[in-house]
């Protein structure tokens, strides 16, 4: 199988997001750095296996990787390499 | 439901197991008390979470099958053999047993009223589960909005939630579809193959209406159902999707 077998929906990792941010990110609208296409959180494509030790985002457009989080020492590291940008407000 | 009311730090509960409703032979439906729970939108789902006694967490989630105006919290989980957490909460919980969990979450694969419609609806297997949340809160809604719901599933027996289905399906507004993948019986009217962009032309609504759509199942399920119903003219930004992938459970 390959890796496309694997994804998920961004919606599945509302509850690590919220691990971090505190705040539901799934219905916020992000933008790829990479691309340019604008959507919400929980339209972009999510790996993260059970018990896994992170998640990956990628853009549902062009698959670069948007955000990352690890968990990591009790806590987590979070990376925006490819998240041009976030709008929060229509969650507010 | 103002949305925002139910903003607020996601902690780990301790729910109370109330009861186990066997729905089909690999499926059951786990009701539960949760303590200070704030409501749900339909569509929603937990985090539950398994520590074995030597400190070994599984974390998995599943998805809110009740409606929001339901006064117990019910989710309704299907068995994977080689599960780590499934085979326990069809097979082991018992009443009265505790749960830990957190939620619910996602405010993306929700629906209620205001939303609008028409709405389609697809589920592959245990993809029914959030699907029939919105389903439940339409009817006890007394919604007006037109709904149509295409099933796969295995087999008749495999079907969650097929009595209430076919009960929500006579008038009301609501079409359900069912498909069955395994051989179904010679006197069966229903479709019976995999879920085909032929399938989809048949029950989708034109494109010109507009339908908010939501599709949940298995991911290779859930990606070939959204890329049949883009290349029959539906607009891409108005359908949701919420892929299991092929480990969970």
């Amino acid at each position: 199988m390959d890796e496309t077998g694997l994804r998920l929906d961004g919606n599945a990792c509302g509850g690590l997001l919220q691990e971090v941010f505190v705040d539901d990110l799934t219905a916020a609208t992000g933008a790829c750095a990479s691309c340019g296409a604008v959507g919400e959180i929980g339209r972009q494509h999510l790996y993260d296996f059970p018990d896994g030790p992170g998640a990956v985002l990628r853009c549902s457009a062009c698959e670069s990787v948007l955000i990352v989080i690890v968990r990591i020492g009790g806590g987590h590291r979070l990376s925006t390499p490819g998240l041009a940008w976030m709008d929060l407000r229509q969650h507010a | 439901m103002a949305r925002a009311a139910i903003q607020r730090r996601l902690n780990w509960h301790l729910a109370e197991v109330l009861d186990v409703v066997r729905e089909t032979p690999r499926a059951s439906s786990v009701v539960l008390d949760i303590p200070d729970w704030p409501g749900h939108l339909a569509g929603q789902h937990v985090d539950v979470r398994l520590t074995a006694e030597d400190g070994y967490q599984a974390q998995r989630s599943y998805s809110i099958s009740s409606a929001p105006d339901e006064p117990r919290v019910t989710i309704t989980v299907e068995r994977l053999e080689d599960g780590e957490v499934s085979p326990y909460l069809t097979d082991e919980l018992r009443t009265g047993d505790r749960l830990e969990l957190r939620g619910p979450i996602g405010r993306w694969f929700v629906w209620d009223e205001e939303d609008g419609g028409p709405l389609l609806l697809i589920a592959g297997g245990s993809g029914v589960c959030p699907l029939m949340a919105m389903l439940r809160q339409r009817a006890a809604n007394a919604s007006r909005v037109p709904a149509r719901l295409l099933y796969s599933a295995r087999d008749l027996g495999a079907v969650i939630f097929r009595s209430e289905l076919e009960r929500l399906g006579t008038g009301g507004g609501l079409e359900v579809s069912l498909t069955l993948t395994r051989e179904p019986s010679p006197d069966w009217t229903g479709y019976g193959r995999r879920v085909d962009a032929e399938m989809l032309a048949d029950v989708a609504w034109p494109p010109e209406r507009m339908a908010v759509t939501y599709v949940c199942g298995p991911t290779p399920f859930v990606e070939t159902v959204a890329e049949s119903l883009v290349a029959l003219g539906q607009d891409a930004g108005r359908i949701r999707t919420e892929r299991f992938g092929p480990t969970g459970g």
